[in-house]
């Protein structure tokens, strides 16, 4: 797809975005609709640091709960608009990925994992010992009325999400596109080759962790208006951690529309089982899936359809 | 990724069938349709211990279909599970309000997993009614929300109140207070840490604690030097078990006199059994005991049904904790309709602004932010406790009610004395 | 005297724990540190094994006991488990970290749900006679419900480590880490060798899950909090060094007791992992890893 292709798709689908709550009735698609956004942003920003440089970022939960709380303080503070809680929130989240990216400049591989695992746990102390910030108990975070185009303040949000997710996938693709991607990717087969032919590894290191932090702290900005309510078992939750790593595999690491297509597939699917088995097999059916797809798809649907093309491709040639 | 138009065309086409199709079910409902209440149940994550609150749903309308249904309409329960995690429940409870089209709500279990639907429950103007939530109502201000946990009129700050009020009988001058961080735990320890202000106790320590802890002997020895006379500890179950264990391997200063106040988990079965003796002169809240001064009708017949159900569950056997509050929530809906001969929220809701109804629990009053009018959370000292196993907590007097004065049913025994 | 009296109890408590978290940490330092899988669903099977225990508890058994006599069944499940994985991916030659992560992912979601189906929702515990009972030495009083599991982790660890270093197929475990196309070359099949090491890792779940249902009761998802806590401390002692793993968790251990004691517990959980951060942007390779 070109360049203006994919322009030409984005827009077509923001536009059908914004006037969907004038045709859709139902808020619970939104309220639905919203988590599976969130999660596209999520998987995206993973995957530019997880996917294309092979960063495996296993506390993404550190990232979205910081872009959780700073909104939420936002709200507190300032009741400021939700424009300025995501683009605070995108600048706390590059700064941090900038400084994770400084603490672990010589980690590598499972080190670097584990060292994201240690961040989300400082800052859920952290959070956890602020009196401003709730602690534990959370902070009720009643947001302003939504713009009267909207219907709600749940279509609102979700056309908030649906931009946020256009503008993830966009620099997704940008940088997948460039000599960005191509850096990341050298860094991902071989780091020190990737040096030796000229790579500046650090510094692209430095800017995929900035990068992927600001828009996994995005995806948490609107969080606040979305649920009224903020704690930090939410915002720091495992599950965002896991489905962060999870969905892109589904989808596929290599391309901009794996992470995005694994986060509408195990996104839908655990919004589905939720609303439709009323009892603890939802989640067992999460973990069959799970499983399922490594063992089945283990290079994710793109791997899959690559395999099926090539497959196709044989069997014309053959007959 | 290359879909031809028409492909896309046909996409979008079953997409809006897809979403419609509910909606066009919905309003083709005739008026003998069931009533329909919905709500999420814990079933997995850190609270589905609170998971037993489904059989007080489902033991409600049982017994309601039995006798015919309500305005001659069967009721039905519509329940998911939240995994215990606040950021899944808007999301549910618009599935059941816009999709599932229940009449009333129950919402979920506590405080955090609640405050993330009330602006949609008072948005939406469903009437709901609040499962052992604290405070849920204090922000948002929602006039057709009833709780239906005894915490009383400002629960934030006085569910535990009656702990302070004995520690005041008792002539405590200092207190030390325990709690673990987590939402439920640390109002109550703000709200006692108050409350000892006003009532001139001097508070000696007051620590927060993570929930994950499971030593206390730090926490324990650090109260040594403070000499206080009551600790009131706010705790979850793994730490209330590490604590009351604590209290025999590294033991309490002798100064102590009253223990407990705010501890979950010596109100579940599983853990009364393993702590056995170890509980006795723990003064602990408590929701129902099986006391004679709290002899409603309807509640023996109720725990007898649910221990039966429970065994089949496989949850826990007692059910003094959450269930019968379950059942009650289910009779303030099914009283306020029966009275008004309507499921018009309004109505109903002003119905039980102006009228007591009689539950299980007993007959309860809401003031205008739903809470009960009074305060009806136990202190209950365990005395006499031995390692028999569960029947014991069955019968009355092991778990002594000594505030409300108007439930009491025993007096306070020193804690030294008890636990000797 | 106080403060000598807090130090001291801070210290032997957080050694203790810290010899608990060590045996939590153990299956996933082969695992993980040697053959590089990181099995996030191992906090979950420690679960499985304390429910194992409690079971085996509930006949009367004592749990240590139990737990010694069910590494066998469990042995045998981390074989199968691990022909299970070996035939999803490695022989496909395509397995890597994000792929474990997410099957494990599943793994550990579908244990948690079997719990939940088997036993409910209810902690449950294991009664012993020395439960409630504590251990005195001058000024240090120590539950023995603490010190009883923490004894257990050197043994645990001394045998396991005259294991890989004194036996054949011990040695053989720890080459497969190091190159595996080497190893082949000798003669040996590094598929059957990590399959057992597989195995010996699901094993020492079971002991570990021993270790904290006499600490404290479970839930069928109380391996959830456990999981940061492993990880950090397998990668503080340095991929795959197994006295290593005790160190470390004791340092992490003895961290959240001072901190516990002497600053605020509140704040516990993030000193220990501000440790391990810290640690990670110094030394690389862990506290007691070579540098590769």
């Amino acid at each position: 797809m070109s360049w203006r292709n994919f322009l030409l798709v984005a827009l077509l689908v923001a536009a059908a975005g914004m006037v969907l709550p004038r045709v859709l009735e139902n808020p619970y698609y939104f309220f639905a609709g919203y988590v599976v956004l969130q999660y596209v942003v999520i998987a995206t920003g993973w995957n530019i640091l997880g996917g294309y440089a092979g960063y495996t970022n296993f506390g993404t939960s550190a990232f979205f709960g910081a872009g959780v709380y700073t909104a939420a303080f936002l709200i507190k503070a300032f009741e400021a608009p939700l424009l300025v809680q995501v683009l605070a929130a995108a600048g706390i989240g590059m700064l941090l990925g900038l400084v994770t990216g400084y603490l672990t400049l010589r980690i590598q591989g499972v080190y670097f994992a584990i060292a994201t695992v240690a961040l989300v746990v400082v800052l859920e102390t952290v959070v956890h010992n602020s009196d401003y910030l709730g602690g534990a108990s959370g902070l009720t975070t009643i947001a302003p009325p939504a713009p009267a185009w909207f219907a709600g303040p749940t279509q609102y949000v979700f056309c908030v999400m649906l931009v946020l997710a256009l503008v993830a996938v966009g620099i997704a693709r940008a940088i997948e596109h460039s000599w960005v991607g191509r850096s990341l990717r050298a860094i991902r087969a071989s780091e020190p080759a990737a040096e030796a032919c000229g790579v500046p590894t650090l510094r692209m290191k430095l800017a995929a962790c900035a990068i992927s932090g600001g828009v996994i702290a995005m995806a948490g900005a609107p969080y606040p208006y979305y649920a009224s309510h903020v704690d930090p078992l939410s915002a720091f939750s495992l599950t965002i951690g896991l489905n962060a790593l999870a969905m892109p595999l589904i989808g596929g690491t290599r391309s901009w529309i794996g992470p995005v297509l694994g986060a509408v597939l195990l996104a839908s699917v655990q919004q589905i089982t939720t609303v439709t088995i009323s009892s603890e097999f939802n989640i067992l059916a999460v973990g069959l899936m799970l499983i399922a797809f490594v063992v089945l798809a283990p290079e994710g649907i793109l791997g899959l359809v690559a395999e099926l093309r090539e497959r196709v491709g044989r069997r014309r040639a053959t007959t | 990724m290359s879909i031809s138009r028409r492909e896309l065309g046909k996409l979008a086409g079953g997409i809006s069938i897809a979403m419609a199709a509910p909606a066009i079910w919905t309003s083709a409902r005739a008026q003998n349709q069931p009533i329909k209440i919905g709500c999420t149940v814990s079933q997995t994550g850190a609270l589905a211990g609170t998971k037993n609150s489904q059989i007080g749903y489902e033991l409600w309308r049982d017994n309601l279909n039995a006798a015919g249904g309500l305005l001659g309409r069967k009721v039905e329960l519509v329940i998911y599970d939240d995994q215990s995690s606040p950021a899944q429940v808007p999301g549910i409870y618009s599935k059941l309000i816009d999709v599932d089209k229940v009449d009333f709500l129950f919402t979920p279990y506590g405080a955090n997993l609640t405050a993330t639907m009330m602006p949609l429950a008072k948005q939406r103007d469903k009437v709901a009614i609040g499962i052992l939530t604290l405070a849920s109502n204090d922000k948002v201000k929602y006039d057709k929300f009833f709780q239906a946990a005894p915490w009383g009129p400002n629960g934030a700050e006085d569910w535990a109140r009656g702990f302070f009020d004995l520690a005041q009988t008792q002539g405590v001058k200092k207190i030390a207070i325990a709690a673990a961080d987590t939402e439920f735990s640390k109002t109550a320890a703000a709200g006692g840490k108050r409350v000892c202000e006003q009532a001139g106790i001097e508070v000696v320590s007051y620590d927060i604690y993570p929930p994950t802890l499971n030593d206390f002997s730090a926490i324990l020895r650090n109260l040594r030097a403070k000499a206080p006379e009551a600790i009131f500890l706010c705790s979850y179950p793994p730490d209330s078990t590490a604590m009351v264990r604590g209290l025999t391997e590294i033991g309490l200063p002798a100064s102590v006199r009253l223990f407990g106040g705010g501890m979950v988990g010596p109100q579940y079965a599983s853990l009364m059994q393993t702590l056995g003796k170890n509980l006795n002169g723990i003064i602990n809240f408590h929701l129902y005991v099986p006391e004679p001064t709290l002899k409603f009708p309807g509640i023996e017949g109720f725990l007898a049904e649910y221990e039966k159900a429970a065994k089949a569950a496989n949850v826990d056997p007692l059910g003094f904790y959450i269930p019968p509050f379950c059942y009650a929530a289910g009779q303030i809906i099914s009283e306020a309709v029966k009275a008004t001969g309507s499921i018009d929220q309004k109505k109903v809701a002003d119905w039980l602004h102006a009228n007591p109804v009689e539950t299980i629990v007993g007959k309860i009053r809401f003031n205008e932010l739903g809470d009960w009018t009074e305060r009806r959370v136990l202190m209950a000292q365990f005395q006499g406790v031995d390692d028999s196993g569960l029947d014991q907590f069955r019968k009355a007097g092991k778990q002594v009610i000594l505030d409300p004065p108007a439930f009491k049913s025993g007096e306070l025994v020193p804690f030294a004395k008890a636990r000797s | 005297m106080v403060f000598l009296d807090l130090a001291l109890n801070a210290l032997a408590s957080g050694i203790a724990l810290g010899c608990i978290y060590a045996l939590v940490a153990l299956g996933l330092a082969i695992t993980f540190g040697l053959l590089h899988i990181p099995n996030v669903a191992h906090p979950a099977l420690v679960i499985a094994g304390a429910y194992a225990v409690v079971l085996a508890n509930m006949r009367g058994i004592d749990p240590i006991l139990a737990a010694l006599v069910l590494t066998l069944p469990f042995y045998a499940v981390g074989l199968a488990f691990y022909e299970f994985y070996a035939r999803a991916f490695e022989r496909r030659g395509r397995g890597n970290t994000l792929q474990s992560l997410t099957l494990f992912f599943g793994v550990s979601l579908i244990v948690e749900i079997a719990l939940v189906v088997a036993f409910g929702t209810d902690l449950r515990s294991v009664s012993v006679p020395y439960v409630g009972r504590s251990f005195e030495l001058g000024l240090i009083v120590l539950p023995y419900r603490f010190l009883v599991p923490a004894l257990l982790a050197p043994a645990v660890i001394l045998g396991l480590w005259l294991y890989m270093t004194r036996t054949h197929s011990g040695l053989a475990m720890r080459a497969v880490a190091h190159d595996e196309r080497a190893l082949s070359i000798s003669g040996h099949d590094p598929v059957a060798i990590k399959r057992h090491a597989f195995g010996l890792a699901t094993a020492l779940a079971v002991l570990a899950g021993a270790a904290l249902v006499i600490v404290g009761p479970v839930d069928p998802f109380a391996g959830r909090v456990h999981l940061g806590r492993v990880f950090a401390v397998v990668v503080l002692a340095g991929l795959g060094s197994i006295p290593g793993t005790l160190a470390a968790a004791i340092i992490i251990g003895v961290a959240e007791a001072f901190v516990t004691a002497f600053l605020s517990p509140s704040w516990a959980p993030g000193v220990a992992f501000a440790i391990l951060l810290g640690t990670l942007a110094l030394r690389p390779n862990g506290i007691f890893g070579t540098a590769r």
